[in-house]
């Protein structure tokens, strides 16, 4: 079982209090986009082992969305940071390369 | 006139704690900066109590604030005296950005108390509350089984929990199980 600090309200609680959101970081290709991007967009996600990035919701708690970054196959959660960011922040990169020196995610390291 | 009753209309159960069904509660939902002076002083002005800290809730009586995020507060108090508090708050923040709404009629409030409360509490939702972790003055928003719901307990050790109405009975059927004679784990109160 997860066990998720919201950045928002502080409140750390279980998975169930909270409900995913799916993959973190993702650039939006709309209308005007080509083909490519557009299927990378909808489509394309990543499925590691380790490390990895995600969109969190406190739907049970204060409402609000946040990133986390946490283990797939631990289930530890490396850091929890707020969702106005495009890439994660360096403390969260930090406590993820203390544990996963080496580490790499998308064009994240 | 109508006879306005809250969902239970005050429906009450004595098992190892007593369950109670607290009746109509005046609520009014404040969303804005919690940071600003103007909505805080709009806030304490109607309530009559503090601003709360992060996570936390201030009552006395029927009337307390609750907070809920960094811009949402939950504004308690008596039921007749709702509109006259909105009243108050639209001319205090005239011109803000800010979001004030009567929920009253969609919550249901319950009250449990005696030695056990944080025992119950503790059947239904995923919160710890050892008395290490959980204080008096705590708010909380969490699930209860299946349905959102939040409690903030008072220094008298009995739980405040605000849950929607249309599952009050839902709530109150959680809460009498959990309390049911017998049923007593004792974890938290050895
Ligand atoms: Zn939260």
């Amino acid at each position: 079982m997860l066990i998720l600090t919201c950045p928002v309200c502080g409140v750390t609680g279980e998975e169930t209090e909270f409900h995913g959101g799916g993959e973190a970081h993702l650039k939006r290709f709309g209308p005007g986009s080509g083909d490519t991007e557009f299927h990378g967009y909808l489509f394309t996600r990543e499925n590691p082992k380790g490390v990895h990035f995600e969109r969190w919701r406190h739907n049970n708690g204060c409402g609000k969305w946040f990133h986390a970054a946490r283990c797939t196959m631990t289930l530890e959660i490396f850091g929890t940071y707020l969702a106005q960011t495009y890439e994660p922040p360096q403390h969260i990169k930090d406590a993820i390369t203390a544990k996963r020196p080496g580490w790499k995610w998308r064009e994240f390291s | 006139m109508s006879d306005n009753v809250s969902a239970l209309d005050k429906a009450s159960y004595e098992g190892f704690v007593k369950v109670e069904e607290a009746g109509l509660r005046g609520m009014i939902t404040l969303r804005g900066d919690l940071g600003s002076v103007k909505i805080k002083n709009a806030a304490t002005g109607v309530a009559g109590v503090d601003m709360p800290e992060q996570g936390h809730a201030n009552s006395v009586e029927q009337s307390g604030l609750a907070w809920m995020s960094p811009d949402e507060l939950l504004v308690m108090l008596p039921y007749g005296d709702v509109n006259a508090a909105l009243a108050q708050i639209t001319k205090h923040l005239k011109g803000q950005h800010y979001l004030a709404v009567d929920v009253s009629d969609a919550r249901a409030v319950f009250r449990i108390s005696g030695a056990g409360a944080r025992e119950v509490i503790a059947k239904l939702c995923p919160v710890d509350m050892s008395q290490d972790a959980f204080k008096p003055g705590q708010f909380r928003r969490t699930r209860m089984a299946q349905v959102p719901a939040a409690f903030w307990m008072g220094e008298d050790e009995a739980v405040h929990i605000i849950s929607f109405r249309s599952v009050a009975e839902y709530v109150f059927n959680l809460l009498k199980n959990a309390a049911a004679p017998g049923s007593e784990v004792g974890y938290l109160n050895p």
